[in-house]
């Protein structure tokens, strides 16, 4: 018997005039990375897609943003999430700049301290962190100095 | 090395050489404390202790009134705005208006960092919740190297609380500049936390971990205890077992060196038993008393006073 022909492996979600498109999302931090954005309450188009098969990632999210492009502070965001993940810079439907997230030594006001009698939870000032590690992650509070692991950090 | 105008926040701001120059210079100052009597006349040291002390509080207002220098600031933070809701950052603000150098004390961890951010003067850290203490470090070195006559390749024991004791995870850093080989005695909840073990693997300094030290108490130079605290245990028994354990008395030290030196932030409790006050091995008052000569070196130097 022929084999049937596998389907092609094509997204079916609608191509963008002009926004963002964030690539190599691992599967698990697809919806934190709609959350930095605040994707629920945006008003364009977003398309949101988890779980999709990856030869680097195994599984991996995918979002679009119609008229849409990050700050720094998103992207700092984002690399905490989704350190290999790709931000593809859509203008006109054509990908004008591909840019690969890279996690910075030092990050500011982007992660809440998970230390109770940090500074940081009972004063009103920024956060700073260091990256002590890259992967798996592990950060450093600028002010109590404690460390936290991947999933002890949460976002501001 | 410039420490005119630094901040004196934390042991890891502070290289090897840093440390044997402030251990130098205190060695200096406490060999003729005469010559130093009056290099800071003239200076305001504001001790904002928000949170109760009796030992860094009162040696740091004497080294500054030793020194000739005049001290401000209050031991209470019921006595301040910060009552009345002010921040610690507009708190600090106005004190570096009256002073020249900034000594806090604040539950918070992280606040002795923040202070120095907000202020112009200098800021030293006299203990920021079970962060850091690095007076308290510095001093611990200093002592080591008064009476071992060396810092480098000595053999360290630390009993208690391994967990909370934040002299212990300091110290651990500083010595590490100096090839030491650690040995960790601690009972199975207050064992020293995994992130200061890690970070002795990558620098490859030899350490050994037990919940009894009688098998490793023959090779340690040094053996630093701490005070397990009762409000660590969920159960009473297991409090009054563990304290049974660790308690320091002659007979515990029966095959000790006759060099081992014992050393203890204080206060104690009955952690060491009041005969080995008497015996060569106490080092602990003599710790004590070095706080002077330290906080003396610590509030010239960032004064720029001395160089």
């Amino acid at each position: 018997m022929q084999k049937k022909k596998a389907p092609e492996k094509e997204l079916k979600v609608a191509a963008i005039e002009n926004g963002t498109v964030i690539d190599h999302i691992p599967a698990d931090s697809t919806f934190k990375v709609a959350e930095i954005l605040k994707l629920d309450s945006y008003t364009d188009v977003v398309s949101v897609a988890s779980n999709l098969s990856s030869s680097v990632l195994g599984r991996k999210g995918l979002v679009k943003v119609a008229g849409k492009y990050l700050t720094e502070q998103e992207f700092s965001k984002i690399s905490i999430v989704a350190p290999q993940a790709t931000v593809n810079i859509i203008r006109n439907y054509q990908v004008k700049e591909k840019i690969k997230v890279n996690l910075p030594d030092t990050i500011d006001n982007v992660i809440k301290c998970s230390n109770p009698v940090c500074i940081t939870n009972n004063e009103e000032i920024l956060t700073k962190f260091y990256i002590t590690r890259k992967n798996p992650l592990k950060v450093k509070c600028h002010y109590c100095e404690r460390e936290m692991e991947k999933g002890d950090i949460k976002i501001v | 090395m410039e420490f005119k105008g630094r901040d004196v926040i934390s042991i890891y701001d502070f290289s090897k050489q840093e440390l044997l120059y402030i251990i130098r210079i205190a060695k200096q100052i406490k060999l003729n404390p005469q010559k130093y009597s009056g290099i800071l006349r003239g200076k305001v040291m504001a001790a904002m202790f928000f949170e109760p002390s009796t030992r860094t509080r009162l040696s740091f207002s004497s080294s500054m009134e030793q020194l000739g220098g005049q001290v401000i600031g209050f031991s209470n933070s019921n006595v301040t705005s910060m009552q009345k809701g002010e921040s610690l950052w507009d708190t600090v603000k106005m004190t570096e208006n009256y002073s020249d150098v900034i000594v806090i004390r604040h539950p918070l961890e992280g606040s002795a960092r923040l202070a120095a951010e907000a202020s112009e003067v200098p800021v030293i850290n006299g203990g920021d919740g079970s962060n850091q203490h690095p007076t308290q470090t510095m001093l611990d070195i200093f002592t080591i190297n008064e009476s071992k006559g060396k810092l480098e390749n000595l053999h360290v024991g630390f009993l208690g609380d391994l967990k909370y004791g934040r002299t212990v995870h300091s110290l651990v850093v500083a010595l590490s500049h100096f090839n030491p080989v650690f040995y960790f005695i601690a009972p199975e909840g207050l064992k020293m936390p995994e992130h200061y073990l890690a970070e002795l693997r990558q620098k490859g300094i030899k350490y050994y971990e037990s919940s009894n030290l009688e098998p490793s108490l023959s090779r340690m130079d040094i053996l630093y205890v701490t005070r397990i605290q009762k409000e660590r245990f969920a159960e009473p028994l297991e409090y009054q077992k563990y304290k049974g354990v660790y308690k320091i008395d002659n007979s515990a030290l029966k095959n000790a060196k006759e060099t081992l030196k014992i050393m203890h932030p204080l206060p104690r409790v009955d952690e060491i038993s009041k005969e080995v006050d008497s015996t060569e091995h106490a080092l602990y008052f003599q710790q004590a008393a070095n706080g002077i000569p330290i906080r003396k070196t610590l509030l010239s130097l960032v004064l720029g006073k001395l160089k």
